[in-house]
């Protein structure tokens, strides 16, 4: 499975955005992105506080106002469904009910093996190939039901690889 | 004869988004060696002229931004490019830093030229870190092609720009909000005045515009603000990047002249081809979910901001979803109200209680237990938030709700009676067809 991640690689990426107070989002997001589990927990959380210099309660005030950031942790892959009115309305086919059959979890779950959490999303800005959904930083359209098997089977087949 | 329009894009797909030469080779940067023997103000007279109105939903002159800014005289200016994009139904400023990212750094770096400002940011919503790549990249090789950076064209004057990104909150596209993200901060808005213009990222001076409103500078400095005006019409200059989406047969993004009508917009082949699946035009909500809806005796209005708005409707940001007659009124603005109740920050009361209050009274709509007081109730609530709201996300929250009630009381009616026209409500079906 995936590294962990440890104080000296939480330390080079806050040092491979200078430091900066205003880098705090882009920070958090690749130490995010770095974690295998998709948040960013609090000792990760303490040591940005402590090389940024900021108070750790706000950089919790950053972390629980962004929907992108989590401080629990999540699947390796975190599936949004977009529910937005141009993908919602879109008739045929109910692609939350489809991703849910295929992951057998619920909506807002992670599967057990913690590869996949299953959330909404506001609009990603591709209502033209509606119904949407996004998967790290992997947008997919026009979604049947066949696509959305094939798309979780890549990202089963990936993961198996990098074991 | 052909109601599309390319002026802004002409690049798509014609050329390498990030490759300066076929960025030049296309006649790109010719508006900035052009604008560096102007003298700001005459800059600013042409954008005057062309009558830009500004393309991130509130239509602002752009003009009258750039003229305010240019008579405060504080050091140093920041130019700062929205590119946070959350409107539901949007995808235009995608297109723009997907396609051709360098005519909005060139309209950044003539902005930078006018402000004499040294360093601009383009906040770039999360969404879009792939689109945030391909964006450094033109960025450097600007840089390299000595079109940004240090001594720009071998002047004395160097411009700056820095990607910063967003991770997900569509409040912060509001002007505020997106310059306290900037500084890292929580994007909430500010309270205004004092003005961007005066107190902006970090509390200097600043100037704000929408990628698309940037991406018309080069073109307005070439041609002119005059020529740029008669594009579009006397009170909206230029052309706009219109999304369709919905049920429209052909989503997407088109480049219309303002002026032509939003009959054009949906049913003309070249743009949205009408309903698919020879579905019947039921209503389309404009300018993404904080915008009006429009129905189809509305269809003869010009697209144009003026005209739009005398008619209680919006260009917004340039969305157009289209809805069928499969959709449910109650139900549609059940859709919107979530989104606002889910993207309200919760820093003030008529936002965040007010949404969620709406969203059950609309719920007892559906569900046939509302009775006629609710109406007044709707309408009382919408009128608070609006006007009590700090930030435009609740102030402009209810305006799908507004036009729903002016022009399609009767539907509400009808679930009164627990009749849906549309079949979604009182059924046990899901999705009603
Ligand atoms: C809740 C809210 C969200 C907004 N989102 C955006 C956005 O995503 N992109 C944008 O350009 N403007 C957005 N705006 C408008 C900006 O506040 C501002 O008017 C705009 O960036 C100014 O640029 P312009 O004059 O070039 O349009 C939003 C406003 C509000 C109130
Ligand atoms: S109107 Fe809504 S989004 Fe704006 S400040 Fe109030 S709670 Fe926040
Ligand atoms: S509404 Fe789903 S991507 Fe825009």
């Amino acid at each position: 499975m995936c590294k962990q991640l440890t104080e000296k690689d939480v330390c080079e990426i806050i040092a491979s955005h200078q430091a900066s107070k205003e880098k705090l989002l882009s920070i958090l997001l690749d130490i995010q992105d770095a974690s295998g589990q998709n948040c960013i927990v609090e000792e990760w959380a303490r040591v940005v506080s402590a090389e940024l210099d900021l108070p750790l309660t706000k950089i919790y005030d950053v972390i629980t106002f962004y929907e992108m950031l989590s401080e629990k942790p999540r699947g390796k892959n975190i599936i949004e469904i977009c529910k937005s009115t141009p993908c919602h309305f879109i008739k045929g086919v109910n692609i939350v009910n489809i991703f849910e059959e295929e992951l057998c979890i619920k909506m807002g779950e992670t599967t057990p093996d913690n590869l996949f959490t299953l959330q909404y999303t506001s609009c990603v800005g591709a209502c033209d190939i509606a119904p949407v959904a996004k998967i790290g930083d992997e947008v997919y359209g026009n979604l049947s039901k066949d696509k959305i098997v094939d798309i979780i089977k890549s990202y089963r087949e990936a993961a198996i690889c990098q074991k | 004869m052909s109601k599309i329009k390319q002026v802004l894009s002409v690049n798509f797909g014609k050329i390498q988004p990030d490759s300066v030469e076929e960025y030049v080779k296309a006649g790109g940067y010719e508006a900035l060696k052009k604008a560096f023997s102007m003298e700001p103000v005459a800059i600013i007279n042409e954008v005057k002229a062309a009558k830009l109105l500004g393309r991130g939903g509130a239509a602002y002159p752009a003009g009258s931004k750039w003229e305010q800014l240019y008579e405060i005289q504080e050091f140093p200016k920041y130019i700062v490019c929205n590119a946070d994009e959350g409107e539901p139904g949007t995808f235009k400023d995608k297109m723009l830093l997907e396609k051709d990212p360098l005519r909005v750094i060139e309209g950044m770096t003539i902005a930078g030229k006018v402000f004499n400002s040294h360093e601009g940011y383009i906040y770039i919503r999360g969404e879009y870190r792939k689109i945030q790549k391909v964006f450094q990249s033109a960025l450097d090789n600007a840089e390299k092609a000595g079109y940004l950076g240090n001594n720009i064209l071998g002047t004395d004057f160097s411009f700056k720009i820095h990607i910063m990104t967003g991770a997900g909150a569509y409040v912060c596209g509001e002007n505020s909000a997106l310059l306290n993200s900037t500084e890292g901060k929580v994007g909430r808005p500010r309270i205004k005045p004092p003005h961007l213009a005066e107190v902006g990222l970090f509390l200097m001076p600043t100037l704000v515009n929408n990628v698309e409103s940037f991406a018309n500078v080069p073109t307005i400095v070439l041609v002119g603000g005059d020529e740029y005006l008669s594009y579009g019409t006397p009170d909206s200059g230029g052309t706009k990047l219109v999304c369709l989406s919905g049920h429209a047969a052909n989503r997407g993004v088109y480049e219309v002249p303002f002026g032509v009508t939003l009959r054009d917009i949906i049913f003309d082949e070249e743009i949205g081809g009408g309903v698919a699946n020879g579905g019947k035009l039921k209503f389309y909500h404009l300018g993404g979910q904080s915008g009006p809806i429009g129905f189809p005796e509305q269809l003869d209005t010009a697209y144009c901001c003026k005209v739009m708005r005398n008619n209680g409707l919006s260009v917004g940001s340039g969305a157009v979803v289209v809805l069928d007659e499969s959709v449910c009124i109650i139900d549609y603005l059940k859709s919107v109200t979530e989104f606002f109740i889910h993207e309200s920050c919760g820093k003030c009361v008529p936002c965040r209680e007010g949404n969620t209050q709406l969203q059950f009274i609309l719920d007892k709509f559906s569900k046939g237990t509302a009775t006629e007081a609710d109406f007044a109730l709707m309408k009382k609530l919408s009128t608070t938030m609006a006007k009590a709201s700090f930030c435009g996300l609740g102030q402009a929250a209810t305006t799908a709700l507004d036009s729903c009630l002016k022009y399609r009381k009767a539907e509400f009616e009808a679930h009164l009676n627990k009749q849906c026209p549309a079949g979604v409500c009182f059924t046990n079906e899901e999705g009603g067809e």
